[in-house]
């Protein structure tokens, strides 16, 4: 009885995350948050081709120098493009609305639409598999008005600006039903870029991993706390499982 | 040493006469039944997990700012530069989750071996207005990061109470005070949450417990072991002081429960969505609604009752139906004999499909079912009809449960077994 019962309830506890798997058309983003190498790499990719639009405004310059393992020096000069200093937050230089004095054709809404989104905690909202999707995914369209779609979010106001590393790709159309728009059904490469699309693929699984990393840095070190926590209260049970057993000797 | 513990010890006795015998009576001799089984660990973690949510609720409040344009920042915050913020954090957003697998399956003990019978009907009235008020205090904890879940949660179960006549949106915005959850719903449920129901819940749960020791234990036998008394001490043969046996029988199984608890905080803390949903982790935006809108998996059984019913008023009797039928479980279960192990066939199968019923109602809240249709039965399928209907079934289900009940057990159509004089005991 008691095995029995303990078993449904190992099942239940476990059968959760499996069944929270999202399957959706994603590629799996296979990052890894330890892998410092990978972190500085997408630090890097981030803050040469998204940080001039997206802010993470949780995210400060020192907590990226201590965790990335990089002096504050070489954070400042590789990242900071905008004049900051090492204790501020990572902020973008672009203005979402007209500044005062500026023509009301300024600004991040009219440019685009819609401001770029703060991405600090886009990797916990949308999930790393989704960015790593996302950033492989942009198509030429002259239709849209930056001249760029991407089939993991159709409608984007955002253009390809990894162009000149992926290159540039086309969609191919399946035969529309009536009434209805062609559904993409494949994407194909029609211009080389900088790189191939294995060291694109790689590119990509960086910046997931740099997002994920300030989506939660705290997981660098919850996961390295974590087995000691385990061990601990592991061991705990078994000197309480004796003692336990030693007192139920006299229960007849 | 010994000595000065002992002078402290009279010294206090001699203050307080009256604390010994308290202790005594909870207890060194509190005599529980000696045959529990693993069933019989979920009171007390629900005890533990409780203290864990009033320790790290107390440092999470030392740096939330409760405020509709400070919460989420202050959240995160506590996740990025507070000192082990994180790990509070986790603790109690992890501990909320557990709260409740801890509370449905000592519900399901409760269901299992009849503890809710006669003489424990007070105990279960007074464990059912624990779960009431952990309900409505899981609902507003959910809604204190202000996540854009947090805001449309918020909105979704506050206009729940339009549906009473007359009054009903008059009474939506008495309790958002504001035409939208705002920043004056964040304050009061700020308050409600760190002060008003943990005070309400701290004092159920002693008269619980205080009602729990005046009948005694129930046990997997549903045997009442104060039947049977050694006439020399007095003392039930079949139960053993509470303390030290107990007490050190269930450290092994909190320690066990911590170490799974452990795991979660430090490897899986949203459990890939579960306890912690994605759509949370975007702020609040009452412009912008989720893809959709549903409430933590602890609330999504009665939120699969809600969703489908199409009429919004009958849906909303039908949730609080589902609950108020389980405080009047002790007076629909009319059979004398309170545990499994003895009862019909009838009643195994039922509870069986009732627990069963459960779980499915959940899954379709949780939009699992909805997932589900179009891999089973293609995707031509009518999502929406085949859900609706397999909701109607599993709300006829979860009701029948209630009305075979009390026809099965009232008239008398329960095959029983023999209850055995004694516990069956196989030693440990």
């Amino acid at each position: 009885m008691m095995r029995k019962t303990a078993l449904v309830f190992a099942v239940f506890a476990f059968a959760a995350p499996v069944f929270a798997e999202e399957g959706g058309g994603l590629e799996v983003a296979n990052t890894k948050v330890g892998n410092i190498a990978s972190l500085q790499r997408g630090a890097r990719l981030y803050f040469n081709y998204c940080s001039g639009c997206h802010s993470i405004k949780y995210q400060s310059y020192s907590r990226l120098a201590e965790d990335l393992k990089l002096s504050p020096d070489e954070v400042l000069s590789n990242f900071a493009f905008t004049g900051a200093k090492i204790g501020d937050q990572v902020v973008s230089n672009m203005p979402s609305k007209p500044a005062v004095g500026d023509s009301p054709a300024e600004g991040a809404e009219v440019w685009f639409g819609k401001a770029p989104p703060d991405l600090s905690l886009e990797a916990r909202a949308k999930g790393p598999d989704w960015i790593y999707t996302y950033l492989k995914s942009f198509y030429l369209d002259p239709s849209r008005p930056v001249g760029w779609n991407n089939t993991v979010f159709p409608g984007a106001s955002m253009p390809n600006v990894l162009w000149e590393l992926q290159g540039t790709q086309v969609a191919h159309y399946a035969p529309a039903k009536p009434g209805e728009e062609p559904a993409v059904e494949k994407l194909e490469l029609a211009s080389k870029g900088k790189l191939s699309a294995e060291e694109f693929d790689s590119a990509a699984r960086d910046i997931t991993a740099f997002l994920q990393y300030v989506g939660e840095p705290a997981a660098l070190k919850r996961e390295a706390v974590g087995v000691w926590a385990i061990l601990y209260l592991a061991f705990f049970t078994f000197l309480a499982w004796l003692l336990n057993k030693e007192y139920w000797k006299d229960v007849g | 040493m010994a000595n000065v513990f002992t002078s402290i010890g009279n010294w206090v006795n001699e203050r307080a006469p009256g604390m010994m015998p308290v202790y005594r009576k909870h207890m060194t001799e509190y005599y529980a039944p000696k045959n529990f089984n693993f069933w019989y660990y979920f009171g007390v973690l629900a005890m533990v997990v409780l203290v864990n949510q009033i320790l790290t609720g107390i440092f999470l409040t030392m740096f939330y700012k409760p405020g509709a344009a400070t919460a989420f920042d202050s959240v995160e915050y506590i996740m990025r530069d507070v000192d082990w913020g994180w790990l509070i954090r986790y603790m109690h957003s992890t501990g909320a989750s557990m709260f409740f697998i801890v509370i449905y399956l000592h519900m399901f003990r409760g269901l299992m071996y009849g503890s809710y019978k006669k003489p424990r009907e007070l105990v279960w009235l007074l464990g059912m207005f624990i779960f009431l008020a952990l309900m409505a205090e899981a609902f507003m904890g959910y809604v204190l990061p202000w996540g854009n879940m947090s805001f449309w949660g918020a909105k979704v179960i506050i206009s729940l109470f339009g549906a009473v006549p007359l009054i009903g949106d008059t009474l939506v915005q008495w309790i958002m005070g504001d035409y939208n959850p705002a920043d004056a719903t964040l304050n009061r449920f700020f308050a409600l949450h760190v002060i008003a129901l943990p005070l309400v819940l701290l004092l159920l749960v002693v008269l619980h417990i205080f009602a729990l020791h005046e009948v005694g234990s129930n046990n997997p036998d549903g045997v009442e072991i104060k039947k049977k008394k050694d006439p020399a001490t007095g003392k039930p043969l079949d139960g053993i002081p509470f303390h030290p046996y107990y007490t050190v029988h269930d450290i092994v199984g909190i320690g066990f429960f911590l170490t799974i608890c452990a795991f979660i905080i430090f490897y899986q803390p949203t459990v890939g969505g579960w306890f912690l949903e994605n759509d949370n982790f975007i702020p609040a935006n009452p412009l912008v609604t989720p893809p959709e809108i549903k409430p933590v998996w602890y609330f999504t059984p009665f939120y699969g009752i809600l969703r489908v019913i199409p009429s919004k008023g009958l849906g909303i009797f039908a949730m609080f139906a589902s609950i108020v039928l389980l405080f009047l479980l002790p007076w629909v279960d009319r059979g004398a004999v309170k545990s499994i192990r003895y009862r019909g066939l009838g009643y195994k199968l039922a509870l069986g499909l009732f627990a069963a019923t459960f779980l499915l109602l959940g899954s379709i809240g949780a939009g699992i079912t909805g997932e589900m249709i179009p891999k089973l039965f293609g995707a031509s399928a009518d999502v929406t009809s085949i859900e609706m209907h397999f909701g109607w079934l599993l709300v006829l289900m979860y009701f029948g449960y209630f009305i075979f009940l009390w026809i099965y057990t009232a008239f008398g159509y329960e095959k029983t077994k023999p209850v055995p004089d004694r516990v069956t005991f196989g030693g440990h």
